[in-house]
């Protein structure tokens, strides 16, 4: 069984401007409240603690690249973003180094894995979050570009000094 | 046969119709173009008309549609670079922003959407998905939609915050600027 419901306007509701009246009343309330928008290109937001933004390569006070090319976090990448090759310093007690460390940022997700997983505490996720390019070469970032949005991290513990 | 107009001397455009700051950059117009200067003013007027009413087609199929919607939204205002015209039939848009994962399926409706958009246009890749396929390594899923279409902008991110899209329209704003195409 249908209800049926009577729709039908009175005379003021047809008229519509009282309707419109109410309308228009809220659109200046809200001219007067405060402004939400955010003038992106001269303001930012400050990003809380764990933002996880561009991944980068970080050095230690003593100018040291800390990663040693363990493969672990392109091993765990999601995406399978990051390439390493890894190279050979003899004679050094870390024995292995980056020689090339790619993030390929068209691919990247920002996940944080890589952070997570790695044990040298080599890379991190920086507050960087405006990527884009023209190009898709323009958006593979290799060892030098990351080294440069990480910059340095101190390492309290410095255990390759004392190995 | 009648010779072409020669473009005018640099010595009959009077110095007062020009401001100040802009003389020399539109004495450098002179020299280097062979148009006359209502030619050069008014190509930096269409650029300028272009860069300031970029028409959007959202094409989102995933969560990087969710960002687009943010940064149409009052926060973000993409209103604020004239692009708040969100057009939802592909013949009144000139900047199509691909927002998601593009399935193999939804190629042929991709390009269909971009063949039947009026030049000039544009495409903005917003997104892993859209730009390189992202996470989704795997049969049926486009990897990188420049297989499809040409496109002039990537943003990264999964999905990138409603900054880094607005960014990359700044960057499509300032290719504009720069060259008409």
């Amino acid at each position: 069984m249908a209800i049926v419901v009577d729709r039908r306007l009175g005379w003021l509701d047809r008229l519509y401007l009282p309707g419109i009246a109410r309308g228009m009343w809220i659109t200046l309330k809200h001219l007067f409240r405060k402004k939400v928008t955010l003038q992106y290109p001269e303001q930012r937001w400050k990003f809380p603690e764990g933002f996880r933004g561009v991944p980068a390569l970080v050095k230690d006070q003593e100018g040291r690249v800390k990663c040693v090319a363990c493969y672990l976090c392109q091993f765990v990448c999601p995406p399978k973003a990051i390439t390493i090759t890894a190279g050979e310093m003899p004679g050094n007690k870390v024995e292995k180094y980056p020689e090339e460390f790619e993030i390929n940022m068209l691919r990247c997700i920002y996940c944080g894995l890589c952070e997570e997983v790695c044990p040298e505490q080599a890379i991190f996720l920086t507050k960087e979050y405006e990527v884009a390019a023209s190009t898709r070469t323009g958006l593979i970032y290799g060892k030098q570009k990351l080294l440069e949005i990480g910059g340095v991290r101190p390492d309290p513990i410095m255990k390759w000094a004392r190995k | 046969m009648t010779q072409p107009p020669a473009p005018p001397a640099l010595d009959a455009v009077p110095a007062a119709a020009l401001a100040s700051p802009s003389r020399a950059k539109v004495q450098d117009a002179l020299k280097s173009s062979q148009e006359g200067l209502f030619l050069t003013r008014l190509d930096q007027i269409v650029r300028w008309a272009r860069k300031n009413s970029l028409w959007p087609m959202p094409l989102g199929t995933a969560c990087c549609a969710i960002e687009l919607m943010a940064t149409a939204g009052p926060r973000y205002d993409i209103a604020r670079f004239g692009a708040e015209r969100l057009s939802f039939s592909p013949r009144q848009a000139d900047l199509m922003i691909v927002a998601g994962t593009i399935s193999k399926k939804m190629a042929p409706a991709l390009r269909m959407i971009y063949d039947q958009m009026p030049e000039p246009k544009w495409v903005i890749a917003m997104g892993a998905c859209a730009a390189s396929g992202g996470m989704f390594r795997s049969y049926p899923t486009v990897q990188g939609i420049d297989q499809i279409v040409p496109v002039d902008v990537y943003i990264s991110g999964c999905p990138p915050r409603p900054e880094a899209l607005l960014y990359g329209l700044l960057l499509i704003q300032e290719r504009l600027q720069r060259a008409s195409r």
